[in-house]
């Protein structure tokens, strides 16, 4: 008892508690102080963005290669976790289904849910990770290795070729790669569905399209532009002004997904909400 | 081979006064991070065809200096003029036009991972909107010659040593033929003998281009190779200023220290 006693004090007297409110208040400004910083800066890189973009010359060779970088290469990795989306929704879709006696319901309803909601955000979460912690890493590398500062001294403007080119790829290439990782989900589904019962493609897919709507799919394709947008543009803020050495090749990565999944998730809340207005 | 490049900054020429030997002039620069004043008062000149070296200790400010020179950095005060321009003046097209005719050698040779040596040395004649194909090829062949590396065309800076790195980063400079080359530290991270072959290179390439150079060191062999003239950085500002054998004499202890 003497001893927890003695040890316990030994604690306290190691980590000393401020209890004092100013303190408190004042890390509470300073983190309110980086947020807004945070903001301003990120609008400003946008409005930068937009005012490149606009401005010729064009960096098509680049935008091409950077298309072919985030678009085919992501390819195989969101093939597959379409895949095992469609499967494991149908899976542990149907016995609810069968309580019901609506069994005959589960393609439209892995069809909705997929092109909806699950095949977007699912797509757009892999790729922040992959493609947003990628630009986000090779920023910042090329921050830390001079070579942004050697394309600034060479004439070139290094916004233009890496930044503009990488945001519009990630635009574009996301919702490919959602439409793509979809079409994968439900032949992944339709397998699913064939482990236990036999439905023929056409049947599956006359369900399917049956019960889809222009408000399921339109919407659910512009949201993912935005995705894109997102996921382009956090990893080229986040890489583009990294200062920290290697350190912060490292911390650009990380924040670029984390950063990027959370836009993900508030955009798509913004977009649900957009379109219930108008179902 | 010349007249590829000769061709284009002929068009180029009206924007700088070529008759001046002054290259680079700087008055009373000074440059600050936060709290921590790295240039006061820092006032020098270059003329044309010389190699001043710049020594100084380890965070002294001497790659800030250079790169103040190019405005990858902003001045806090004083002017800097390079090619007869006031640098914190110039508007973008200014700034990047008088950029083609300064070369900047990184300390890290700062070469583009994702790209091969070609696309490396072909990514500067990017500007050179008329270039034929041809053309650029010849100039990348003839860089590469420069430097003794012209095996390595094809292959990519990770495939590369730190000295062939170097060199290729050398021969990325010179493709532009500019007219003043800044070196940080071009043999920093590098063996003796690789060392001073690089300053061997420099000086090499300096009698071959008539080139005007600034090349930041710490070592004092590269600093012997190729200087005609030596500022020695002490707190910001000009604390020695001379040729190798002058300063090697100095009775001051900071500079002396330099040449033990």
């Amino acid at each position: 008892m003497e001893i927890e006693k003695l040890n316990t004090d030994d604690e306290d007297a190691a980590i000393p508690v401020d209890n004092n409110p100013e303190t408190s208040r004042n890390a509470v400004q300073q983190t309110l102080m980086d947020f807004f910083m945070e903001v301003t800066l990120l609008s400003k890189f946008t409005a930068r963005f937009f005012k490149q973009a606009i401005i010729p010359p064009y960096e098509l060779k680049e935008f091409l290669k950077q298309c072919y970088i985030i678009g085919y290469k992501s390819l195989p990795l969101v093939g597959i976790t379409g895949f095992i989306m469609g499967v494991v929704l149908t899976i542990q879709s149907r016995p609810t289904l069968a309580q019901f006696g609506a069994e005959s319901w589960l393609p439209a309803m892995v069809g909705i849910s997929i092109i909806r909601e699950i095949g977007p955000v699912i797509t757009a979460l892999i790729c922040a990770g992959k493609v947003g912690s990628g630009i986000g890493a090779e920023l910042a590398s090329m921050k830390v290795t001079e070579q942004i500062d050697a394309m600034e001294v060479s004439g070139i403007n290094p916004f233009k070729y890496i930044v503009v080119t990488r945001i519009l790829a990630t635009t574009l290439m996301i919702p490919i790669l959602v439409i793509i990782s979809d079409a994968i989900a439900l032949g992944g589904s339709l397998m699913a569905v064939n482990i236990k019962s036999d439905v023929s493609f056409n049947l599956f897919f006359g369900h399917v399209f049956e019960k889809l709507e222009f408000m399921d799919v339109i919407p659910s394709v512009i949201k993912t532009f935005f995705f894109g947008f997102a996921i382009g543009l956090v990893g080229c803020f986040k890489g583009y002004n990294s200062n920290k050495g290697t350190e912060g090749v490292g911390e650009s990565a990380n924040s670029s997904v984390v950063f990027a999944s959370l836009l993900v998730f508030i955009m798509d809340m913004i977009a649900v909400q957009i379109t219930s207005l108008f179902s | 081979m010349e007249p590829i490049i000769e061709k284009y900054n002929e068009s180029t020429k009206g924007a700088i006064n070529q008759e001046q030997s002054l290259m680079v002039e700087t008055n009373h620069l000074a440059k600050s991070f936060g709290s921590k004043v790295v240039l006061k008062d820092f006032t020098m000149k270059l003329y044309k065809g010389e190699n001043l070296v710049i020594l100084g200790k380890s965070g002294g400010g001497k790659s800030v200096f250079i790169k103040l020179l190019v405005r990858l950095l902003d001045i806090d005060e004083g002017t800097v003029k390079v090619l007869g321009k006031d640098v914190s003046t110039l508007s973008d097209d200014e700034l990047n036009e008088l950029r083609q005719k300064v070369g900047f050698l990184f300390q890290s040779a700062a070469l583009y991972d994702s790209m091969s040596v070609r696309e490396n040395l072909e990514f500067p004649l990017r500007v050179m909107k008329d270039l034929k194909n041809e053309e650029k090829d010849q100039l990348v062949k003839e860089a590469l010659d420069n430097v003794g590396l012209a095996d390595a065309i094809d292959k990519k800076p990770s495939e590369l040593s730190g000295g062939m790195r170097k060199r290729i980063g050398l021969a990325r400079t010179l493709i532009l033929k500019p007219e003043i080359i800044l070196y940080d530290e071009p043999t920093t991270g590098l063996d003796p003998i690789t060392s001073k072959e690089i300053s061997k290179l420099i000086l090499e390439m300096q009698k071959k281009y008539n080139t005007t150079s600034i090349i930041i060191t710490h070592d004092m062999e590269c600093a012997k190779i190729t200087s005609n003239r030596i500022i020695v950085l002490k707190e910001g500002a000009v604390g020695a200023e001379g040729n190798y054998t002058e300063l090697a004499k100095s009775e001051d202890a900071f500079v002396h220290s330099f040449f033990e």
